[in-house]
């Protein structure tokens, strides 16, 4: 029997998605599209900009001048391969088990070879576009810095494509197929998260950030002529960029980066070969359990009756719906070691060295703090809140043929995300700062701060998902991944950035009066700008709330 | 009871819903028919005020349901044709919840709860997650969830589809003795026996029009159909009596 092509079984994906285009612009999209794009191209620009800076004054400096840049481009390569990894098996997972058109595709007469490459090509593009459009800017920082030519976007493709392909981990999720879906999530969750601790210890940035801990300049040398991770891809990638960009072409890297993305391929070929339809088999059962939901009622249900029934039951069902899905409470195995590993490199920074050059550093990095909290704020918003009303959509009838007041809806949605990112926040904010020793001035601050970008962060995180909702998605831990959410955490850096330029003003004018032992007046000045940095937070509250609401009363169904 | 005036709906160009006015009195079982894409569902969603008309409006016991939703919708129970629930709620949660949406709470709820599990013999399952649910159970579950806050009125999509034959005759009885109490029932429906079995009147839908309305009686004469059965009267006004030869269909 002649087989279907590749790109006949991948059809319907890709008519789906130029279907999805044409639609945005019979509604008028193109006036959107423009938008995102002068967004997009800004952001593009800021980080452009930013690390072009860094790398120019860099190659001034002499001996560590040509070390560095490949570190840095090391460590952004490295942090792209755990988002790859992460997101790689996320979606694998379900474009392999849990997909809607499996059912059509295994019943049919195609073989294994093609579901195979079609489901792995699938993945590979859901998963890896952010991570190639945010690689855009960064090499080309460094192909302008070290003037790479118009030769070098090739090369530089060459390089990182296969660094892209290799992470897909297909080999992990053939080699459980056995277990159910939702186990297997919680143990690739677990062995993610020892695997970023595992990286941090492996490449000790605490002490890259202390020199002076060394005993010469020749150690501190040696630290960085030395691969940080000798056997990852993004290793070698590195290796390979700024072999062309240093004029040593070494063709090592680059042919262990495409050996080993082809080893994978054939690896992952093999095992699905073998152990696919047992494992698809497997994804099909459902998960019975017996559950007595009292629990919840008591504790939650009882602190929270003072709230109207429908607020309460909403809150109540989106807690319990939480902690019952794995793919949703997994992620905070994720989220505990990301704090932790912050407020380890927060511990590890070498302050206090002498007064009272450590009082400045102490209050510049407890304030250059709030934005990189903020930040983790936002991925943890962009993960648990920004998929809140996408996850309704299924069920957008019921809600939306029985009396609940959508504004009751949004408002369940935008507490039962705040309160528990407040508090993480406040947490944060506070033990950074209990750990840098700030003033008391700089701790109270910090925590206003924090607890008014939270609920700016939330209300935008909500917003965003509401206006970008994916209601056709057939795993949460996508949803995070698509086009609205890297929209809204690009909003959300910009509303960082702009509170934190605001603040500043207030908080040199405080630094400035300590340093020069003059006495801290509280004036006008500081008081506009801490007005201008609340009024930005209310205003990212209350705007993308309101957004939000109208076009909840837009959906239909 | 419920009041269809001027309904229309669009979707792009195309016309979903072409200008239908239509009058369900109290303590009538009222049958929506239609060919695939007549408009039935379209119709039904605007009703349960999950779509929005394009224009005209839907009354439920004198209120708009897009301009004055709240009190409408607290007279109505939806059932949707495909049964979505939360998979991680337990049947008795899912319906405790449901309650809770209509502003219902108490030991009044457990009561009413225990009662539609019983009658819709899902007791054994009211602790077991939905997601183990088969599509009919989980049909059930749909059903009892609409009826759970004693509704005045019940638009229904599709009801007896993926229910076993012991079910659907649960669901007939349920919904006459519904009626017979006062209440007002408005579904779609395709299979004919059980349209010309249950309802008091019917409307069969055509291109988004109403292409006749009445009783079964008053649409044979309105149309000079004579004894036809239903079905010959439905494709004599869909335009299905031109379908083509099985055989040439089927092959061989």
């Amino acid at each position: 029997m002649k087989q279907p092509s590749l790109a006949h079984v991948l059809q319907p994906k890709w008519r789906t998605a130029l279907q999805r285009l044409r639609e945005e612009r019979a509604r008028g999209g193109s006036g959107k599209l423009i938008i995102l794009i002068i967004v997009g191209g800004a952001f593009w620009a800021g980080v452009f900009g930013v690390l072009y800076l860094i790398l120019r004054n860099l190659r001034k400096v002499e001996e560590l001048g040509p070390l560095i840049p490949g570190k840095i481009l090391g460590l952004i390569l490295l942090s792209f391969i755990s988002i790859l990894v992460l997101s790689n098996v996320i979606t694998a997972l379900s474009s392999f088990f849990l997909a809607k058109d499996l059912d059509l595709l295994v019943s049919a007469p195609v073989d294994w070879l093609r579901l195979y490459l079609a489901k792995l090509g699938e993945t590979l593009l859901h998963s890896s576009w952010m991570v190639a459009l945010m690689a855009v800017p960064i090499l080309a920082a460094y192909g302008v810095v070290y003037k790479g030519g118009v030769l070098f976007a090739l090369y530089a493709t060459l390089a990182i494509v296969p660094m892209l392909g290799s992470a897909v981990t297909l080999v992990l999720v053939n080699i459980f197929p056995a277990r159910r879906t939702r186990d297997l999530l919680s143990i690739i969750a677990l062995g993610a998260a020892g695997g970023v601790i595992l990286l941090f210890r492996v490449i000790r940035p605490e002490q890259l950030a202390r020199p002076e801990g060394f005993r010469n300049l020749l150690d501190f040398l040696i630290l960085l002529r030395g691969p940080t991770s000798p056997f990852l891809p993004s290793e070698w990638a590195s290796q390979a960029v700024m072999g062309y960009l240093q004029h040593t072409i070494d063709p090592l890297p680059l042919m262990l980066l495409w050996s080993t993305a082809a080893a994978f391929v054939t690896l992952g070929a093999v095992l699905h070969r073998a152990l696919y339809p047992q494992g698809f088999t497997k994804a099909q059962e459902g998960a019975e359990r017996f559950i007595r939901g009292g629990l919840w009622r008591w504790t939650v249900g009882s602190l929270l009756g003072w709230l109207p029934v429908a607020k309460r039951e909403f809150v109540l069902k989106d807690i319990k719906l939480f902690f019952r899905d794995t793919t949703q409470w997994s992620q905070l195995i994720l989220l505990a070691v990301l704090v932790v590993v912050y407020l380890f490199n927060i511990q590890a920074l070498p302050l206090h060295r002498g007064e009272p050059v450590g009082f400045f550093y102490v209050n510049l990095v407890s304030f250059l703090n709030l934005g990189l909290a903020g930040f983790v704020l936002a991925s943890i918003a962009a993960r648990f809140i920004f998929p809140a009303v996408s996850l309704e959509g299924r069920q957008m009838w019921l809600l939306r043929s029985s009396p609940l007041d959508l504004r009751a809806l949004l408002w369940s949605k935008y507490w039962v995300g705040t309160v528990p990112l407040l508090a993480l926040g406040v947490l944060l904010t506070g033990m950074t700062n209990a750990l840098l020793e700030v003033s008391t001035f700089m701790m109270l601050m910090s925590l206003a701060t924090m607890a008014a970008l939270t609920l700016a962060i939330a209300a935008m995180a909500l917003a965003f998902g509401t206006l970008y909702p994916q209601f056709e998605t057939e795993n949460a831990a996508q949803i995070p991944t698509s086009f609205g959410g890297l929209v809204f955490m690009m909003a959300t850096i910009a509303l960082l950035a702009g509170v934190i330029v605001s603040l500043w003003q207030a908080v040199y004018a405080y630094v400035r009066a300590v340093y020069e032992g003059r006495p801290v007046v509280i004036d006008a000045w500081m008081f506009l700008w801490f007005g201008v940095a609340a009024a930005l937070c209310t205003a990212a509250t209350i705007v993308p709330l309101r957004l939000a609401l109208k076009k909840m009363e837009t959906f239909e169904f | 009871m419920i009041r269809l005036e001027n309904l229309t709906k669009l979707y792009g160009s195309f016309v979903a819903v072409d200008d239908i006015s239509l009058h369900v009195p109290r303590g009538v079982l009222y049958g929506c028919l239609g060919p695939n894409g007549a408009g039935k569902t379209t119709t039904l969603r605007m009703i349960a005020g999950i779509l929005r008309p394009t224009q005209g409006r839907v009354l439920l016991g004198g209120d708009d349901v897009h301009a004055n939703p709240l009190p409408a919708k607290m007279r109505l129970g939806f059932i949707p044709d495909r049964p979505f629930v939360y998979d991680k709620l337990t049947g008795a949660e899912f319906l405790r919840f449901v309650a809770g949406l209509y502003g219902q709470e108490g030991d009044v709820v457990g009561r009413r709860i225990a009662e539609l599990l019983e009658v819709f013999e899902l007791t054994s399952w009211k602790d077991e997650l939905v997601e183990a649910y088969s599509h009919g159970m989980r049909q059930k579950l749909i059903i009892s969830s609409a009826l759970i806050h004693r509704p005045e009125c019940i638009v229904v999509d599709e009801p007896m589809v993926g229910l076993d034959p012991r079910a659907a005759r649960l669901l007939k009885d349920i919904f006459r003795q519904f009626v017979n109490r006062g209440g007002t029932v408005l579904m779609s429906t395709h299979t004919l026996e059980v349209a010309e079995a249950m309802c008091d009147q019917i409307a069969i839908l055509q291109h988004g029009k109403i292409v006749a309305a009445g009783t079964v009686s008053d649409v044979r004469r309105q149309h000079q159909a004579g004894d036809a059965s239903l079905e010959e009267l439905f494709l004599k006004l869909t335009g299905g009596a031109q379908v083509r030869e099985l055989a040439e269909v089927l092959g061989r």
